[in-house]
């Protein structure tokens, strides 16, 4: 499976974390070359509370975190909201 | 049970002596005696006891009281499901598709399927959309934030206790994910695709020694267990074989994606927050990262499995294929209440400071 040519795919999911799929690399911190996870799907926490940052390990589930996915019908806003 | 020579010489590229091959299992009762007479017998021989396997297990069907915890009939379903996968060193020659045996576990599974639908029986009102499938999936297990027996694990657990909870994780885990692939082929676009997605991560992502069943070999070696298929089949009980037949059940038979579907997906939405609890257990009762490596990897691993189950899996199914949203509830209730009954069963054995495992290892019961 090579995916060095797939665009990248952020997914918001519904009271949960970011996934991201595609050709990307998630780095530990700003100047490090090390890679925190080299697995070819990722869940990026959107909770704040996971103790395995900045990967999601399902605490957003204990903490009852809230996000709902938009109307499937939205249109996106034409500024800030 | 000896076994001489040269009858798997024709499956063996090198012959293997008895105990190489592995022993046979313990039978529980009359339907597992004979099931393993036939299993570990020439052709010949084997073929006069097949009609009274089939009436034995038509009377264990009759007088069988309480499925989930019949060692007998749970042990034979676990013997006829490992004709598909082995390893099963001990059996003689090709049973696999064999039509009496087929018979036999036809017979079973329909009692077994009519029990695990009244443990697990549908709500009043049924989703009928992929979002809201996958929210009900959600609530559902919103109990995993309070997982009891991690929770518990993680701060009071014993190295013994812990033992047991490897042994008995052992007959599911050394082949993880195995019983939900069978769906692969059954599924189509989005379905599909998700789940070869999670499966291919079960699998390693093309890594040999990141594949979880091989991550959890390691995790047994470093406690000094065997890391062998089924080497602790004789002292794990019913109820936690049960769990795994009822995996094999819904993945062998494609009238039953929607539960197979359905039970991965409660699998993978109660899985995160134990495994970091077991990780703890095992950390602080002095393991290090060979022990804890498996659980800390299905922390990350199943956090993004989760997702994709609930959406993309069990979403993108009902999407295609509305009629399965009933069994995909129906194996997510019967994952999550079989691991209640396995899950009680261990912390009250070990509060009553019982062991957890059969208690009969030296007597072979021989029909």
């Amino acid at each position: 499976m090579d995916s060095s040519s797939d665009p990248v795919t952020i997914t918001p999911c519904p009271d949960g974390p970011l996934l991201v799929r595609g050709d990307f690399t998630v780095l530990t911190a700003p100047g490090r070359e090390e890679r925190a996870t080299d697995r070819r799907v990722v869940a990026l926490c959107r909770c704040g509370k996971t103790g395995i940052p900045p990967l999601c390990d399902g605490s957003h589930r204990a903490v009852g975190f809230r996000a709902p996915a938009p109307p499937p019908t939205a249109v996106p806003p034409p500024g800030n909201r | 049970m000896t076994q001489t020579g040269a009858i798997d010489e024709l499956n063996s590229p090198v012959p293997l002596t008895a105990p190489e091959r592995g022993l046979a299992p313990r039978s529980r009762g009359e339907v597992t005696s004979l099931l393993l007479s036939v299993l570990t017998s020439d052709g010949g021989e084997a073929a006069e006891l097949l009609p009274d396997l089939d009436a034995a297990a038509s009377s264990a069907l009759v007088s069988s009281e309480d499925m989930f915890r019949d060692e007998d009939l749970q042990l034979a379903l676990h013997l006829l499901y490992i004709l598909h996968t082995g390893p099963a060193d001990f059996v003689h020659g090709d049973w696999e598709w064999h039509p009496s045996l087929i018979g036999v576990r036809g017979k079973i599974e329909h009692r077994f399927e009519t029990a695990l639908r009244a443990l697990a029986p549908l709500p009043d009102l049924i989703p009928r959309s992929g979002p809201e499938l996958a929210e009900t999936l959600f609530s559902m297990t919103s109990a995993v934030a309070q997982p009891e027996l991690a929770t518990w694990a993680a701060r009071h657990a014993s190295v013994d206790q812990l033992r047991e909870f490897l042994i008995h994780k052992s007959i599911y885990t050394l082949r993880e994910a195995d019983p939900h692939s069978w769906a692969i082929p059954r599924l189509r676009g989005r379905a599909k695709a998700a789940l070869v997605e999670i499966q291919a991560d079960e699998y390693g992502g093309g890594r040999p020694d990141h594949i979880h069943a091989e991550i959890f070999a390691g995790t047994l070696r470093g406690f000094d267990l065997d890391d062998r298929p089924d080497h602790y089949l004789d002292e794990v009980p019913a109820i936690t074989l049960a769990s795994v037949n009822a995996m094999n059940l819904f993945g062998l038979n494609r009238r039953l994606r929607g539960a197979a579907i359905g039970h991965l997906a409660a699998f993978e939405m109660t899985s995160s927050i134990p495994n970091g609890l077991h990780s703890r257990a095992f950390s602080r009762n002095g393991f290090g990262r060979e022990v804890t490596w498996y659980f800390d990897e299905h922390v990350e691993a199943d956090a993004v499995h989760e997702q994709i189950a609930a959406h993309d899996l069990a979403g993108g199914a009902a999407d295609d294929e509305p009629g399965l949203i009933p069994d995909i509830i129906f194996g997510a209730a019967s994952c999550l209440r079989l691991d209640d009954i396995s899950g009680s069963h261990m912390l009250e054995s070990w509060s009553a400071g019982e062991s957890s495992l059969r208690k009969t290892p030296k007597e072979a019961v021989c029909g």
